[in-house]
């Protein structure tokens, strides 16, 4: 770790304490939840909330939740839900208009967002959204309001799961910036603790308030150790040398006809996707007819409507509608935003309900 | 999930969202196409670029992205024709005062009628793909000491579903404009061309090193046009078309315009041949 000046240590007895300190600090904390069998990111009152002992084991297709006798806070990695639930609202109301043509915008009355356990690579799923939503030429007001403010701690990966491939993009498993705070938890010989590295004001406020002590030499190294272990547990391999010309080259390529005999085009990709942004809009009336609202929801390139225009759609074939998925994660993402739209988190291998692999099939296109 | 914590909000302010044109004529244009004539409400100066296009509002129904279709010069009176087929353009044309028509915009880029000056342009439309170039036409025909020849070829499906019918009768008959029109059916009215707007160029020659071409209308029209452009010599960058996508923003935010690499409501909707030689003419893209 770079900043080595800034780290210190915190029992992981102590980790109450840490929640406890951004609620003082007016924070309302977002931080992992088991709910329905998986841990999803939720709203935290108090530690008990966080999830110990747990580990996901994910595939293709497949995610569950596994006990374990450590009592490991973090044992787990990326759930289906990324930060964007949260930044990002899945349905708000833009504006209302009344019947004169008067608009009115809602004031949200926007708290300041602690973030608990966000993974490298939603870190850099934000980074992506921040170019997208808030670098212009037009901006998100959405966005920004529940973006400005709010405080990142982030866990270091130290057990990669088996769809994750963030090496081959670049994103982890440690984190590398975009936190206030990232932890990595040590725990060894009944030895439980997290390392926290402070990189910003907003994150040394936390941990001054805090008390902690300075982490030793032995855990930094302890530390460095197992990010290299890490990274070495990542087999999914992607190669992305070249891949957007080499994406661009294929737009034909009879595998896209092979992957829409099995993609059922429901989207879920779009949904767990820690950067897929599209959003459609619905207008309604009140029944008195004298006031509108216009909503904002998520929309998916994997519905029929999506590209619609007068005369039909678009994309009709789900062929056409993974290509255009796939195409922008991996290729024309880099030409609108000089990065990928893809983080490597491996969401929608796991949550594709036929175990569809973003590598696997751009490695195939590829030929 | 309790998305709401972070975002709760019941407090509304009064904000500016879109502004507010009333329609002061509407003129039918063909069985089904109307050009809705806006006022600003707020009678401030509206400006915009020949080819960018409005977002309308109609209350409680929806937004369409329509382009401009009148005289750019014109501050206070903008011209956008709208074909009326669903739920939020028929309500466009039915707006009667004190009703509203919302209006968000200009958005996207415009024609390049400042790189075309000193050259020849030729304008090929299709149908009512004639709208976003009528104020390019407009514009030249205002300039016309700026620029070299002025070719216009434009097609419609019957005598019926031809635009601005006084207009085009006024184009033919300049001596400072070429006009072609064709339709591809005719009727026992007719005594024009008969065939699609390509089977025009055979009437025409291009100086291909010298000459600017303005095409818009639909997908398949274009793609048939930028052959014949490019068999008359014309090279991709000096070929410009319009494209059409789904648009519900405006702002490159909501992704349901994108085509190839390029968001079509901001890097567009007006695109040189040499930016999307990659992906035009490719199905579903």
């Amino acid at each position: 770790m770079s900043q080595q000046k800034s780290c210190f240590a915190l029992d992981a007895e102590r980790f109450g304490d840490l929640i406890g300190v951004l609620k003082d600090l007016g924070y309302v904390v977002y931080g992992p939840v088991e709910r329905d069998g998986a841990i999803v990111c939720d709203l935290i009152d108090s530690v008990e909330q966080i999830p110990k002992g747990l580990s996901d084991v994910q595939m293709p297709g497949s995610y569950r939740l596994v006990k374990r006798d450590d009592g490991r806070y973090f044992g787990y990695v990326v759930g289906p839900q990324s930060p964007k639930y949260v930044l990002r609202p899945s349905q708000h109301l833009l504006f209302k208009v009344r019947k004169d043509g008067k608009t009115m915008l809602p004031q949200p009355d926007v708290k300041k967002i602690a973030f608990v356990g966000l993974r490298s690579c939603d870190l850099k799923a934000i980074e992506i959204l921040d170019k997208i939503l808030l670098q212009g030429p037009y901006v998100d007001n959405t966005y920004a309001a529940l973006r400005k403010g709010a405080l990142f701690i982030a866990v270091n990966c130290t057990e990669p799961g088996n769809n994750c491939f963030c090496t081959s993009m670049n994103t982890g498993p440690f984190a590398q910036s975009g936190y206030d705070i990232c932890i990595t938890e040590l725990l060894n010989d009944g030895n439980h603790v997290f390392i926290l590295d402070v990189i910003t004001d907003k994150g040394a406020e936390v941990v001054n308030r805090l008390g902690c002590r300075n982490a030793t030499d032995e855990e930094l190294s302890a530390v460095s150790r197992l990010m290299e272990e890490a990274k070495n547990k990542i087999k999914k391999k992607l190669n992305v040398e070249n891949i957007k010309d080499d994406l661009y080259k294929n737009l034909e390529h009879p595998h896209w006809n092979e992957i829409s005999n099995r993609c059922l085009a429901c989207g879920n990709c779009t949904l767990v996707c820690p950067t897929c942004f599209c959003t459609s809009v619905f207008d309604k009336t009140s029944l008195s007819l004298d006031m509108a609202e216009r909503w904002e929801v998520w929309d998916s390139c994997f519905s029929i409507d999506y590209s619609y225009i007068h005369g039909g759609s678009i994309r009709q074939s789900i062929m056409s509608r993974y290509r255009q998925w796939l195409m922008h994660k991996l290729a024309t993402w880099v030409d609108q935003f000089g990065t990928f739209g893809c983080v490597g988190c491996g969401r929608c291998i796991t949550w594709c309900p036929v175990g569809i692999d973003i590598v696997e099939e751009a490695n195939k296109v590829r030929g | 999930m309790k998305g709401k914590a972070a975002l709760e909000s019941t407090q509304m302010v009064e904000v500016e969202v879109m502004r507010k044109f009333s329609v002061e004529n509407v003129i039918k244009e063909t069985p089904d196409t109307y050009t809705l004539m806006l006022k600003p409400l707020d009678k401030k100066e509206y400006s915009f670029v020949p080819g960018q296009f409005n977002m309308l509002y109609a209350f409680g129904v929806g937004e369409v992205p329509i382009s401009m279709s009148g005289d750019p010069d014109e501050k206070y009176l903008i011209a956008h024709t709208v074909r009326a087929v669903g739920a939020v353009t028929n309500a466009l044309v039915n707006t009667k005062k004190p009703g509203f028509i919302g209006l968000r915009g200009p958005f996207g880029n415009g024609w390049p009628l400042e790189k075309a000056k000193g050259k020849d342009v030729i304008i090929v439309a299709g149908g009512i793909g004639l709208a976003p170039l009528r104020p390019a036409i407009y514009y030249i025909l205002k300039h016309r000491k700026e620029y070299g020849k002025f070719f216009f070829l434009y097609g419609a499906r019957t005598p019926n579903d031809l635009l601005y019918k006084k207009e085009l009768k006024e184009w033919k008959s300049r001596f400072d404009m070429d006009a072609f029109i064709t339709v591809d059916a005719g009727d026992e009215k007719w005594t024009g061309n008969v065939g699609v707007v390509t089977t025009l160029f055979k009437r025409i020659k291009l100086d291909p090193d010298n000459t600017y071409a303005f095409v818009c209308g639909p997908e398949i029209m274009m793609k048939f046009t930028v052959l014949e452009l490019r068999n008359q010599g014309l090279t991709d960058d000096k070929i410009y078309i319009s494209m059409e996508r789904n648009m519900k923003c405006g702002m490159g935010l909501c992704g349901h315009c994108q085509f190839g690499p390029y968001f079509v409501c901001k890097d567009g909707p007006i695109f040189s041949m040499d930016q999307i030689n990659r992906f035009f003419g490719r199905r579903e893209v």
